[in-house]
């Protein structure tokens, strides 16, 4: 009796440590995971201050060689020439110039589109249109240069007959219809947050439903649809592919969307397509330029964010 | 009052109108679309051909053909895929589940929020500077899936976020009250319940990114290659080859850039064709990730 009793208990402590050992092996592999999955959110981060880093990084040996103030003030930007000018700000009129023409488009379509589904379409509509008008986003950019060279800019020339063979004004209208989606969809989330019991006090008060949209629900929403309408810009700025095949790869120092203009991205692409030594000026030249045009999005969300605040509306 | 009841009138009116207006704004947007993919048929669906898929790009338009292209774009999304998936599925599941509320997770959120916002092409720039010199892996493969995948990692976060969001807490608490720790929790109930969402996140960033362009021109993808990379598989030991991670490499669309920028009209006819093969591919990709939805949709019910 007294020696079982003794079993048991070496047997109840020896399952007690192996339980333990077992439990503290079981704490230690948790602990493994979490800072596993902790960087792999980190490396979100890492990106970030990677593209940061390099682009401070090359811009830096370039404005070794290239003052800030001919870098801004400079009207000509010749780069890959004998007697190189490095002025940034025909590569900007041609950015905000095609960005321009999208946003005209964009901004008028999409917050059409995005208060007619939001206050007008039923559910069904709503349901068949939205998906659709999203495939209009994921159209790769290059076929969208396609559109815009080969179909846009031919009927563009029959309403216009002096329009040249590439023009920004081609390039700013297809990237506005591409970028409708990114618009539409973020102002109408914004529309569809109003409360119901503001829309139904203005039904009412007797207004009719474009009433309640445009002096009610567009007001109410107004510091989503800023974030729309920057996030449409930031696309804008940003696009590539169809301003590098329609709008033209020449520097052009002009604000007239009918002539043809390089813009940042596509004097990027341009030298990325010819074989530059590394660490040439040129190459160092892409990388002042695209910080250029982080700096241009960063303005704008700055001004957007500003924009939220100042409207912000709370229920 | 009988200005009363005529103001009332315009109002209606007005409102009558812009119905009309809504509707057109959305036709402008669907005939664009349809345009487009008339005008690729129109102009494309004469050159695609069995000699089409597998032909190597050529000086003549009527030999060229985009087997590189395609090949190199299956190799390059198979390195995205395999980069991009664990990485923004654990960061997802890291910020719905593990996550405390500090200044370190805000400044993650923040930033993800940010990532979705930089254009396309700086990232290729990132690329182009820290993979391509600092690491010295080159024009390759393996460059251009990694840049493609840092470029859908937010997406990727997202849709996790959202569907491991969508799970119930009380799935979570019946499965700590049998004793299971978080991770258990997390792998054994978690994800398998939000799969459905997470592939279909997955799917559309990778449809995103095949599409892709501009980041991968910057890197220096070539324009014209005349041969394959080496293959994955070999006949002796030990059986696999990452010599192809290393090559050069073309893909769809920088396949296409380059024939939409030659100015014979016979090499845009062969754009057109690859503009085909490229919408098909994403709109394949796009449907797919419909049909998951509705499928994961309809199975789980709360």
């Amino acid at each position: 009796m007294d020696q079982t009793d003794y079993v048991g208990a070496g047997d109840a402590a020896r399952a007690a440590q192996e339980l333990l050992s077992r439990r503290a092996l079981r704490r230690l592999t948790e602990r493994a995971i979490e800072a596993l999955l902790f960087l792999s959110a980190l490396s979100s981060v890492g990106i970030t201050v990677g593209i940061v880093g390099i682009l401070l990084y090359e811009s830096f040996t370039f404005f070794e060689h290239v003052s800030i103030v001919e870098f801004l003030t400079d009207t000509q930007w010749t780069v890959l020439f004998a007697n190189p000018h490095y002025g940034i700000m025909p590569l900007v009129t041609g950015t905000a110039v095609t960005s321009a023409v999208a946003l005209f488009v964009a901004i008028p379509l999409g917050t059409i589109i995005a208060i007619y589904l939001s206050e007008y379409a039923n559910r069904r509509l709503r349901e068949i249109i939205k998906p659709l008008l999203e495939l209009l986003s994921a159209v790769p950019t290059v076929v969208f240069g396609y559109f815009a060279l080969l179909f846009v800019t031919p009927l563009l020339q029959k309403v216009l007959p002096n329009l040249s063979g590439f023009n920004m004004l081609s390039a700013g209208i297809v990237i506005g219809i591409m970028i409708v989606p990114y618009v539409s969809s973020l102002s109408e989330d914004a529309m569809k947050a109003v409360p119901v019991h503001i829309r139904e006090g203005s039904y009412a008060m007797g207004a009719t439903r474009l009433q309640t949209a445009l002096r009610v629900i567009v007001p109410s929403a107004f510091s989503g649809i800023a974030s729309a309408y920057v996030l449409g810009f930031s696309r804008a700025v940003g696009e590539t592919m169809v301003v590098a095949i329609a709008a033209g790869q020449q520097p052009n120092l002009t604000l007239n969307p009918a002539e043809p203009a390089a813009t940042i991205t596509a004097y990027i692409v341009q030298v990325s397509l010819g074989d530059l030594p590394h660490g040439s000026i040129a190459y160092q030249s892409i990388f002042a330029a695209g910080l250029t045009l982080m700096f241009m999005t960063l303005a704008f969300n700055i001004a957007g964010y500003l924009l939220r605040k100042r409207y912000r509306e709370i229920y | 009052m009988k200005t009363a009841e005529k103001s009332i009138a315009r109002r209606k009116m007005f409102d009558a109108l812009f119905a009309i207006i809504g509707l057109l704004a959305l036709l402008v947007g669907l005939i664009t679309l349809l345009a487009l993919l008339a005008d690729l048929a129109k102009e494309g669906a004469g050159r695609l051909s069995w000699q089409f898929f597998t032909s190597y790009p050529s000086r003549f338009a009527s030999q060229a053909g985009i087997l590189s292209a395609w090949v190199g774009t299956t190799l390059v999304m198979l390195v995205t895929a395999a980069t991009a998936v664990p990485l923004g599925v654990a960061a997802g599941v890291y910020l719905e589940e593990y996550a405390p509320r500090n200044w370190l997770t805000a400044l993650i959120e923040i930033n993800i929020a940010n990532l979705a916002g930089v254009p396309s092409i700086v990232y290729g720039l990132m690329a182009l500077g820290l993979f391509v010199y600092q690491f010295r892996l080159g024009q390759s493969i393996v460059t251009a899936g990694l840049t493609l995948a840092l470029l859908i990692l937010p997406i990727v976060i997202v849709a996790t976020r959202e569907s491991i969001r969508a799970v119930p807490g009380s799935i979570r608490e019946a499965a700590y009250a049998l004793g299971a720790t978080k991770w258990q929790t997390v792998k054994d109930h978690v994800l398998p319940y939000s799969t459905g969402g997470i592939l279909t996140g997955v799917i559309i960033a990778l449809s995103r990114a095949i599409g892709e362009t501009a980041p991968l021109i910057t890197i220096g993808a070539l324009t014209f290659i005349a041969f394959l990379p080496g293959a994955p598989v070999k006949s002796e030991f030990p059986f696999v080859s990452f010599e192809w991670l290393m090559s050069p490499f073309t893909v769809m669309p920088i396949q296409m850039f380059n024939w939409v920028s030659r100015p014979q009209r016979e090499f845009h006819l062969n754009a057109a064709a690859a503009g085909l093969v490229l919408m098909a591919m994403t709109l394949a990709m796009n449907g797919l990730a419909i049909y998951i939805r509705y499928r994961f949709r309809k199975r789980i019910k709360w």
